[in-house]
């Protein structure tokens, strides 16, 4: 009987701690947090990233449009001052014929006037095809000089016109030589040389007014600086790096220097010429305004991430919560109903048993009845008294199943709710049936402190008994062999009577005892379902009753219930 | 005294002839049988003082025995007897004017008493 009922106290829980255990929603949490935050964060993080391309690309074309624009400028202030002085050299090597220029003192006429209309002219010469120099006027004397061995004379011959590099040549400084050759309808052909001084050049990257940091010079297509550099080196240094493609159109690059800086780079060729015109900006500078900007969107990327953060596992967590607690109240509720569920059908069985039980038991009955008869008939039956104390062992055997049968039958009974009017002592007695024999077995002493006129009231017979049950079950669970457990009961005023069970068993610690009316609570580990006393507790309140407990640990616990004298069901 | 005559309607065959025996012993007469149909056919043949009758029997089962007995036979005392403790189904026996009901297994001092008490009074039938 004991192992039957207790059975039923049983219930597995690894439903309820696998779905309800706290790691499953705190992955679920973290799955969900990282879910919305991905989502949310994720076009926050785009819109951040296509805004910082727009902007640099925006940024980088605002410097780059002037840069380009400069160069664009100076190089046509070069290729005009070039073109100028290119066709004045021109205009007089046509106007004049061979011998009027070939008199020092005309060409030093001539290069007096030319240098009034043109300035940057240091001297001018004629050269015969052999390459003697027929007449100079300028200030060196450079009379008689001969320059077929130099590369300028082969290349004017040949193309008409030249305009060199910036080169030393016999006068150990800068010049540039614009060379022309003129061909007379007859035949002869001269040529007319002009040196231009390079300060004119200087004059012209200075009137570019650039930055400070910023760099503007001239180069030949070798490399080799034609005017003064003030990064890079003096004239006729060589660009300590390779220029970028350039063309005659002004185009801007970003490239680094040999020094490691990143800078903007301008460039463009001069026509007619072999120079390239270039332009620096360092890129540093170029993007302060730019590190501003970023910095305030990045304060509200950030703080628009933080923002969405906490909002999502704000959300998720109330979600989850809610989550949770309706789990558990689910799982209470189901857990509940198994158990009612597995009563009740331990209940359908009881019955059946106990019917199937009863016949045979009740031919045992009487054919042990029968042997008595038969033996009293005759009074000179041999061996009466030993028989006799056979059949009585017998029916009182009989007795004693009959007596296990009726109460589970009645066990059976009352898994239907019904309230009756009880009397709670007879209540408790029926109850200890169930657990006397275990309680024997241990030698644990059941003291009953009952008191005589208990009144009796409405209540339902098996959920009270279930209550008792419960509570005694968990008494002798608590209990050592040969512990005592104290049944007491007492009218306790006009509204209540009370029912207390009392054991000196092992006792709870002050926590235990405040969690033991919760679902799921347990100390028994595997073997408890912790919904018994949770069961109990709901029992007793809906039957408008109290359920207190008292426990110290090593001690003992005394459980008092207290139940109304009228009934309340229905009303709670 | 007259020997009053019982009629045992119980599907238990070793439960009625046992107790069918020690109710002979102690001066009743007694008739048996194991069927609820063949039960009904007997009183009609011949009237019992009393009926004895098993609630759970295979085939006509004791409540509608009894309601026929109620309906052929108001008069005819009837005790019923169960090895289901359910109270409620002695509860519809008694409304349907069983007199009295006994739990199996029964005690046999019990039984006789029941008896006595319902056919006081009346005098043998067969």
């Amino acid at each position: 009987m004991k192992s039957v009922l207790s059975g039923t106290m049983d219930l597995k829980t690894d439903l309820a701690t696998e779905i309800n255990s706290p790691r499953r929603y705190q992955l679920l949490r973290r799955k969900i947090v990282s879910l919305m935050a991905l989502v949310t964060i994720l076009p926050l993080l785009s819109l951040a990233g296509i805004n910082y391309y727009e902007h640099q690309n925006t940024m980088a074309s605002e410097i780059q449009a002037p840069l380009r624009a400069l160069v664009g400028k100076a190089k046509h202030s070069f290729e005009l001052f070039l073109a100028e002085r290119t066709s004045a050299v021109s205009f007089i090597a046509s106007a004049y014929t061979f011998d009027e220029l070939s008199s020092d003192t005309n060409l030093q006429r001539i290069f007096q006037v030319m240098r009034r209309e043109f300035t940057g002219f240091v001297d001018l010469g004629l050269i015969d095809t052999a390459g003697n120099q027929i007449s100079y006027a300028g200030p060196y004397d450079l009379k008689d000089r001969n320059y077929t061995s130099q590369d300028w004379f082969h290349q004017v011959q040949f193309k008409g016109t030249y305009v060199s590099d910036v080169f030393l040549g016999f006068r150990k400084f800068p010049h540039v030589v614009i060379a022309v050759r003129h061909t007379t309808e007859s035949g002869q052909s001269w040529i007319l040389r002009a040196t231009l001084d390079t300060m004119h050049f200087d004059r012209i990257i200075a009137a570019m007014g650039l930055e400070p940091g910023s760099d503007a010079f001239l180069l030949n297509r070798g490399g080799i600086l034609q005017t003064e550099s003030r990064r890079y080196g003096k004239v006729l240094g060589m660009l300590p790096f390779a220029l970028p493609p350039t063309n005659f159109e002004s185009n801007v690059q970003a490239l680094r220097d040999d020094q490691n800086r990143e800078i903007f780079l301008a460039s463009a060729f001069i026509a007619n010429t072999d120079f390239a015109l270039a332009a620096i900006k360092p890129r540093p500078t170029v993007f302060s305004t730019w590190y501003t900007v970023r910095a305030d969107l990045l304060f509200i990327f950030v703080s628009g991430v933080i923002v969405i953060f906490l909002a999502v596992y704000r959300l998720t967590s109330a979600l989850i919560n809610r989550l949770q607690h309706s789990d558990e109240q689910r799982m209470g509720a189901i857990h509940q109903m198994e158990h009612s569920q597995k009563l009740s059908s331990i209940g359908r069985l009881a019955a059946g048993v106990a019917h199937e039980i009863n016949n045979p038991l009740a031919i045992i009955n009487e054919k042990a009845g029968l042997m008595r008869d038969i033996m009293d008939l005759r009074p000179e039956f041999p061996d009466k008294d030993k028989f006799s104390r056979q059949i009585d062992s017998i029916l009182r055997s009989v007795d004693r199943c009959r007596g296990i049968t009726h109460r589970m039958l009645g066990f059976a009974k009352r898994m239907d709710v019904k309230i009756e009017t009880l009397d709670l002592n007879s209540v408790l007695e029926e109850t200890l049936g169930f657990l006397e024999r275990e309680a024997q077995y241990r030698n644990v002493e059941i003291r009953r402190n009952l008191v005589p006129d208990m009144p009796s009231i409405p209540t339902d017979h098996g959920q009270i008994q279930q209550v008792f049950l419960n509570i005694l079950n968990n008494a002798l669970a608590a209990v050592p062999d040969g512990g005592r457990i104290t049944l007491t009961t007492w009218d306790v005023d006009e509204n209540f009577v009370g029912v207390s069970i009392e054991d000196n068993g092992c006792g709870m610690s002050e926590e235990t005892a405040k969690n033991m009316f919760e679902p799921f609570f347990t100390t028994k580990k595997e073997k408890g379902t912790g919904l018994g006393m949770s069961i109990t507790y709901g029992i007793v309140k809906r039957l408008g009753g109290e359920l207190k407990v008292q426990s110290k640990l090593n001690e003992g616990t005394t459980m008092t219930i207290l139940l109304p004298k009228k009934s309340t069901e229905g009303q709670a | 005294m007259t020997e009053k005559s019982i009629l045992l309607i119980d599907d238990e065959e070793a439960f009625v002839t046992t107790l069918q025996e020690r109710l002979e012993m102690r001066g009743f007469s007694c008739r048996t049988t194991l069927s609820g149909e063949a039960g009904l056919g007997m009183i009609a043949a011949q009237p019992p003082d009393v009926v004895v009758l098993d609630l759970r029997m295979p085939g006509m089962g004791g409540v509608e025995v009894l309601r026929r007995i109620r309906r052929q036979w108001p008069g005819l005392p009837v005790i019923m007897l169960s090895g289901h403790g359910s109270d409620q189904d002695f509860e519809t026996c008694l409304s349907l004017g069983a007199a009295l009901y006994h739990k199996k297994p029964l005690d046999i001092g019990d039984l006789l008493e029941s008896i006595r008490a319902v056919t006081q009074g009346s005098g043998s039938r067969g």
